[in-house]
């Protein structure tokens, strides 16, 4: 099978993010697909950033440790990744501050030639690739002038000059894609929720969610949705909870700590009845942790946040493609049963780029969204056989609608009367075996790999990508429940059927997955681990795997 | 049209004698008012945090969300940005919005966002039964502080001039026509309206015979003096003994803070039209 990897590195403020970017555009329109990892560390200036960009014939959902190519920005790019080095690397460096094998870029000769800032540094070395892999110079220029959106014509001409002096050392078999969008993971919850309805998205930045934040901010003019950044997650949640009330689809987006602070509110939209969406972006906790750096340990969080019981909607999405599926999907599930629903991810799904099908994404199932009919008294949590109750909103003609955070009646005034609060709890309760009923509208569990495989990898979320590739590999059957919440106890056993030992893959230190699958009966054989931040590559994991494989 | 029956059935349960009482009657009488101007109380909505004052959630027969201890203003300003056709009006206690919430309050007036803030300032915790709040005088003796309180109270008056509040007042539950005419103003007013309501706790803090000798009324003040308001706001600090200045202290047009929506006004086909030109921006 055709592929590349291409690992880029500079310092912090070099823009490494936007260099590997262009790369993945070079080779989206070489035909190959895009998985993109960027590895940054908290702070503004000076640290080491870098990214790896993988093109492979098919889909990939992970990268390697070792690079095809090795562009160097900085000198510390040729210290930190002597791993990624292997026979045949081809390095590309800036030959003013690089002492590296390989072939060096004048870069400020070609700046000072064509008259450029500094900061078009990064077209030399983009065009010094794009030669050394023997693409085009047409496709490049296409990628460049499409990409590049400020002095593109100048920035053309500083990397022509860097494609003119190098010579094609690992040329790229051409693929057979046709290019598509190259997606992070937040951006594809943005378009998800904006295909869902969303009309008003708040959130306060927290890494890793705020990309979506500055996305939707940036693109909201384009999509008519109102985008509030208020004075912190407290009042992101209970905004939102605002615009639920008077009818608007709301969603939010934070990670661990913010979400700490989301929880009173949280709770509220359970007692409520408020329907609402929640990008939870999980980074390596706990506390402040690890900003910049990955992890699942939010799963057991998410799923018991908040005081009190009440339904809630869990999904785990693996992929852009999925989270854009998802995110739609989670905002009719929200407004379908006026409940909580999550979007759980983390920093490697929502920083990661991914070539996103949009054919290979469908449209999500039609739901009915109860609407009051006008006539009567309006009750705003009258008991129905469902436990939903139809919605009318602050502004709808003939109705006073009260919202409570309290027990309440069906019309939404507090009350303390026992039964009257067992009834109430148990009209929310039954809202939950509604949604559970709801989820065959929809795939719970993804299965992957030799069907036959008496080992099955039980993952979630983001790891997906590197359990397949490596269960590609061994022979291994996947198993991954999509939706957490409600749990898809039925779907996930008849997935595991034949399987006689089950080996957990999480990036967390106490095998969520693992402890919620074995409350549903489900006993994991093995698990393996990662909570360094890192998401785990395929090398490593293979590595794990057969130390534990029977 | 027969006009809404504004008290609902529910039991009221505020103790004798309370201020909230009348805050209640106020509003209740306002919001007639507003019935009989042809404003249609559907797009009315009240937004109530916990304590005794957010009951008035429960006996106002009129949209409510009875909200969050400290929580009414996020609530309201969310209810507010999605529909501009909503006159929204929050009630607080001020254990409520000085201290658990004081954050939203401040942001509030900061950003003028058009809300009215009726702040049941009573400067004791009733429903916990009694302890101090960010508003009881110096030296106050509640159940969290027997031996009395060792710090100041805040100036909420002063602090939300600071903040940047658009229209600033204070009313006093004994002076009922007025707190009438300040309800009124603050609903008309565009932007974001405080008003910071001397109530009386009947129970824990009756502190009318303190109150009445010492309030007047802020006559021939001009509240379009920032300078003038701030000093009057300075008279009395909520804990030395000092002449109490009520009605309005400030008022000033400002620019709101609105939702930025434009767009296409899309409905389905534009937004989907919307996210096919991203989509290809990003291939």
């Amino acid at each position: 099978m055709n592929e590349v990897s291409v690992l880029i590195g500079g310092k912090a403020g070099d823009g490494i993010n936007s260099a590997g970017a262009l790369v993945a555009q070079l080779l989206n329109h070489s035909g190959y697909r895009i998985y993109l990892y960027f590895d940054y560390p908290s702070l503004i200036r000076g640290g080491h950033n870098y990214a790896v960009v993988r093109g492979s014939e098919t889909a990939v959902g992970t990268c390697r440790q070792t690079a095809d190519f090795i562009l160097a920005l900085d000198q510390e790019t040729m210290e930190q990744h002597r791993d990624a080095m292997k026979d045949g690397t081809a390095v590309i460096f800036n030959q003013d501050t690089v002492k590296a094998a390989g072939q060096g870029v004048p870069v400020r000769e070609i700046l000072a030639g064509e008259h450029a800032p500094e900061i078009m540094g990064n077209s030399a070395i983009i065009g010094g690739f794009a030669k050394a892999a023997g693409i085009p110079w047409a496709t490049a220029e296409a990628v460049l002038s499409a990409h590049i959106p400020k002095k593109t014509g100048q920035n053309i001409e500083v990397a022509r000059r860097a494609y003119d002096l190098l010579s094609t050392v690992r040329p790229l078999a051409p693929g057979n894609n046709p290019p598509v969008p190259l997606l992070t993971g937040n951006e594809a919850v943005g378009i998800g929720l904006v295909r869902g309805g969303l009309e008003a998205y708040v959130s306060y930045p927290m890494t890793p969610s705020s990309s979506l934040l500055h996305f939707l901010a940036e693109e909201q003019e384009n999509l008519g949705i109102t985008v509030v950044h208020p004075e912190n997650e407290i009042a992101v949640i209970l905004m939102a909870l605002g615009f639920a009330g008077a009818g608007k689809r709301a969603a939010v987006g934070t990670s661990g700590g913010g979400f700490c602070l989301m929880t009173e509110g949280l709770s509220l939209a359970g007692m409520a009845e408020l329907p609402i969406v929640l990008l939870v972006s999980q980074r390596t906790g706990p506390s402040t942790g690890l900003p910049t750096y990955t992890g699942q340990a939010d799963l057991f969080f998410v799923l018991h946040a908040g005081q009190g019981e009440f339904p809630r909607f869990i999904v785990a999405p693996a992929t852009p493609e999925e989270a854009l599926y998802w995110s739609a999907a989670a905002m009719n599930i929200a407004w379908e049963f006026q409940v909580p629903a999550f979007i759980l991810t983390d920093k490697t799904l929502s920083e990661g780029t991914c070539s996103t099908d949009m054919s290979r994404v469908p449209d999500i199932p039609q739901s009915s969204i109860p609407v009051w009919d006008g006539n009567g008294t309006y009750r705003r949590y009258s008991d129905s056989p469902s436990g939903i109750s139809p919605m009318a909103f602050f502004g709808t003609g003939g109705a006073v609608v009260k919202v409570n955070s309290y027990a309440h009646d069906e019309a939404g005034i507090t009350t303390e009367e026992a039964g009257l609060v067992e009834r109430m709890a148990h009209k929310r309760m039954r809202k939950e075996d509604h949604l559970r009923q709801a989820m065959d509208r929809y795939t719970q569990v993804a299965v992957y790999g030799n069907p036959a495989a008496p080992a099955a990898l039980l993952c979630w979320g983001s790891t997906d990508g590197v359990c397949r590739e490596v269960a590609g590999q061994l022979g291994l059957r996947v198993v991954r429940p999509v939706i957490l919440s409600p749990f898809p106890e039925t779907s996930l056993k008849k997935a595991l059927e034949g399987v006689q030992a089950i080996i957990a893959v999480e990036e967390n230190a106490t095998a969520q997955l693992a402890a919620l699958a074995l409350q549903h009966g489900i006993a994991c054989q093995e698990k393996i681990l990662r909570y360094d931040g890192r998401p785990f590559t395929p090398e490593i994991l293979a590595e794990r795997i057969r130390e534990v494989l029977p | 049209m027969t006009p809404r029956q504004l008290i609902t059935d529910a039991k009221n349960t505020w103790c004798p004698g309370c201020g909230n009482f009348t805050i209640q009657h106020t509003l209740k009488n306002v919001l007639a008012d507003l019935e009989r101007d042809g404003t249609s109380l559907d797009n009315v909505v009240l937004v109530s945090g916990i304590g005794c004052h957010a009951k008035i959630a429960d006996y106002l027969n009129i949209n409510s969300f009875y909200a969050l201890h400290g929580r009414t203003i996020p609530v309201a300003t969310g209810i507010r940005l999605a529909n501009p056709d909503l006159t929204v009006i929050c009630c607080c206690g001020d254990g409520d919005c000085y201290a658990e919430g004081l954050d939203h309050l401040l942001f509030a007036a900061k950003r003028n966002i058009d809300l009215t803030v009726i702040v049941h300032n009573n400067r004791v915790y009733g429903l916990t039964t009694g302890q101090y709040t960010p508003t009881s005088p110096l030296g106050f003796k509640g159940k969290s502080t027997p031996l009395g309180t060792l710090e100041n109270p805040l100036n909420p008056v002063e602090l939300m001039l600071a903040a940047g509040a658009t229209y600033v007042a204070r009313g006093y539950t004994k002076k009922m026509d007025q707190l009438r005419t300040l309800f009124k103003e603050g609903i008309s007013h565009r932007g974001f309206a405080f008003i910071d309501v001397l109530q009386i706790c009947a129970t824990f803090f009756p502190a009318a015979d303190y109150y009445t000798p010492r309030v007047y009324d802020l006559n021939g003040h001009d509240p379009s003096q920032f300078g003038d308001a701030c000093v009057k706001a300075r008279e009395w600090d909520y804990t030395t003994d000092a002449p109490i200045a009520l009605g309005t202290f400030y008022r000033k047009q400002s620019p709101v803070f609105d939702a930025h929506t434009k767009g296409p006004g899309p409905g389905t086909a534009g937004r989907d039209k919307a996210v096919r030109e991203l989509l290809e921006r990003r291939s």
